[in-house]
């Protein structure tokens, strides 16, 4: 993945650097933006590399590790569900950019769904970018009607008698989802769970991946 | 007041492609740059989200999420006479030259 | 989080106002006019509709996590049951029910 280019510098080879000239419109603004920011100073360099890496350091699998030890250690469920920061720090997540944080815990009976209808709103500064189908107008407009169509979109069939609670976030919370553990895993290492806790299940719209049964 | 093109919930709308992209070193550099400046106070989340509820409904719906992301930038750092449309008109053209634009 | 000086208590029936004002708002058109309950106390935040015109938000207004049954969100919903729907409200969005 190719960094910050410098102030009006060659662009570096990636694997997604298409032409400059074929870029949109709106594309080609963002370098012209960027390169005058630095220019006047509003931006140095490195606040936008630290940014890029800010991002790259975060991705689903921190989600996938605050799950599994929930669903090891009991006690480290209940912190993460009284004050998930706190929890975050306890396992090396740097959560501290996240105004507020409410982690939701699906049961038996419950399903939980996360959407920002207004905009994109995600847990980012755990989970990283949002998937592009989060960020969608379909999902946007569809997710607090009609869950139970868009959950089947993406194969989960949730049976009329579990409860969806959908959350719009709307304000400073961030909603992280917190899926729940599938049968047959006891015995399952904290490692081998966590590759169970797909990013998909900590929005909501499916499950965790199930326990594969050992050959 | 119309409902804005921005509040979508509950309005009627098609399946949700699921194709997830990897993104364009534009697209990075907009999440960056947006960051950043969040990062140092020059702009607030509710100032770009209110920028991109005023845009034109058309383009809303025609951009593409990064897309709108800029264009809501340009639009705060005009108003907040960091910027003007001019020069980043003029880089972008200066910028066209150096890229080799036919 | 810190429990708020606010109108309302974690069970309160509330309706959401019908206010149509102008300017950025972050209260979504599908739950205005409609009854809920007050899920959760979230306590005090900056005020995003002055924020988003570049005012500094203050003073905080309460903040509240607002359930509604998705039967009466929605005329349409289906099943007929206990599904429902979660939206974070400011409190001057908020009537008591």
């Amino acid at each position: 993945m190719s960094a910050d280019h410098g102030a009006g510098a060659e662009a570096v080879e990636s694997k997604h650097e298409r032409p400059k000239h074929e870029l949109s419109a709106h594309a080609k603004r963002v370098y012209a933006i960027r390169d005058l920011l630095l220019e006047k100073g509003v931006l140095t360099k490195n606040d936008i590399q630290e940014q890029v890496e800010y991002m790259e350091a975060r991705t689903p699998a921190n989600g996938a590790r605050l799950v599994a030890r929930a669903w090891v250690d009991a006690g480290f469920k209940k912190r993460l569900l009284a004050d998930p920061k706190a929890a975050c720090a306890e396992m090396g997540i740097d959560a501290t950019s996240l105004n507020e944080f409410v982690v939701l815990e699906n049961t038996e009976k419950v399903r939980h769904l996360v959407v920002c209808t207004l905009c994109s709103c995600y847990p980012r500064p755990i989970l990283g970018r949002p998937p592009d189908w989060y960020k969608s107008l379909n999902y946007r407009a569809r997710a607090v009607n009609d869950p139970r169509g868009v959950m089947r979109e993406f194969g989960n069939e949730v049976p009329d008698d579990v409860e969806i609670r959908v959350h719009d976030s709307t304000a400073d919370m961030r909603y992280l989802v917190l899926p729940l553990r599938p049968k047959g895993t006891e015995g399952m290492s904290e490692e081998e769970l966590q590759r169970l806790v797909i990013r998909d299940s900590l929005i909501g719209v499916v499950d965790p991946l199930p326990a594969v049964p050992k050959q | 007041m119309p409902r804005g093109h921005h509040d979508l919930g509950g309005t009627p709308a098609g399946p949700i492609d699921r194709t997830e992209h990897q993104l364009d070193d534009w697209e990075i550099l907009a999440d960056a740059v947006n960051q950043a400046l969040g990062a140092k106070g020059i702009r607030r989340t509710d100032e770009l989200r209110r920028a991109r509820e005023q845009m034109d409904s058309g383009l809303y719906r025609a951009l593409s999420y990064y897309e709108r992301w800029i264009a809501s930038l340009e639009t705060i750092l005009i108003e907040k006479k960091i910027l003007t449309k001019e020069e980043i008109d003029r880089k972008v053209t200066a910028l066209e030259a150096k890229w080799g634009e036919p | 989080m810190s429990l708020a000086v606010g109108k309302y208590k974690a069970g309160d029936r509330v309706r959401v106002r019908t206010d149509d004002r102008p300017g950025h708002v972050r209260t979504p058109y599908y739950v205005r006019g409609k009854n809920g309950w007050v899920e959760r106390v979230y306590g005090e935040f900056l005020n995003p509709e002055s924020l988003g015109h570049g005012g500094d938000g203050l003073p905080q207004r309460p903040l509240y996590l607002v359930g509604f049954h998705q039967n009466e969100v929605w005329g349409e919903y289906r099943p007929l049951g206990r599904d429902k729907l979660f939206v974070d409200i400011f409190e001057h969005w908020l009537d008591p029910a």
